[in-house]
């Protein structure tokens, strides 16, 4: 599968859902690639932004869309690798700012 | 001249690739590691190396001398790089 393939598949599945992509569409494909090379090297979609601990039951939180998007979008308009956002944000009708990292510490000191 | 920023990044984040773009436009040199892209020991001691200034791990983790800088953020970036 390709970058832009994934991008036609999961922007029909996702804005039904109310998540919009980033609107700088050549970093939404490269964030897209990362998440195919992350399936490639790991066997699953683990976040770009995020050192995956090579374990699927570990990493079950962070396999995009990640656990922590609701409530990302919603505080901040955007996720925290900044592949989603809400419909404003994606519009650029609210700025673009820094996401926090969300994911519980003890569960980003796994080495893999 | 402020010291050569030092970055822990991922290759496949887009913050990552954008801090590290803002610093090529602005003709900064930097050093840098994708740590998704080490194994094994190497790994582990960059994991360590990382805490050490970053108890969250996440990245980008910026150094430039004594100012540790957590993400991308552009303002930070500047005042700790006279830009």
């Amino acid at each position: 599968m390709t970058a832009e393939e994934l991008y036609e598949f999961l922007k029909k599945v996702q804005e039904p859902k109310g998540y919009f992509f980033n609107p700088d569409r050549k970093m939404t494909l490269q964030i897209l690639e990362g998440l195919l090379l992350n399936k490639e090297r790991y066997g699953y979609m683990s976040c770009p932004c995020r050192l995956a601990a090579e374990d699927l039951d570990w990493d079950k939180d962070i396999i995009c869309p990640c656990l922590y998007r609701e409530p990302d979008v919603a505080e901040y308009g955007s996720c925290y690798c900044g592949l989603y956002g809400s419909q404003e944000w994606s519009q650029g009708k609210i700025p673009q700012q820094v996401v926090p990292e969300r994911r519980p510490v003890e569960k980003r000191l796994k080495t893999g | 001249m402020p010291p050569k920023p030092k970055l822990y990044t991922l290759s496949t984040c887009m913050h990552c690739r954008n801090c590290k773009e803002f610093l090529k436009e602005n003709n900064v040199e930097f050093e840098y590691v994708d740590v998704d892209k080490t194994f094994g020991k190497e790994r582990e001691e960059l994991i360590e190396e990382v805490k050490r200034y970053n108890k969250d791990l996440s990245f980008p983790t910026i150094i430039i001398g004594d100012k540790i800088i957590v993400g991308f953020k552009k303002e930070e970036l500047k005042e700790a790089l006279g830009l």
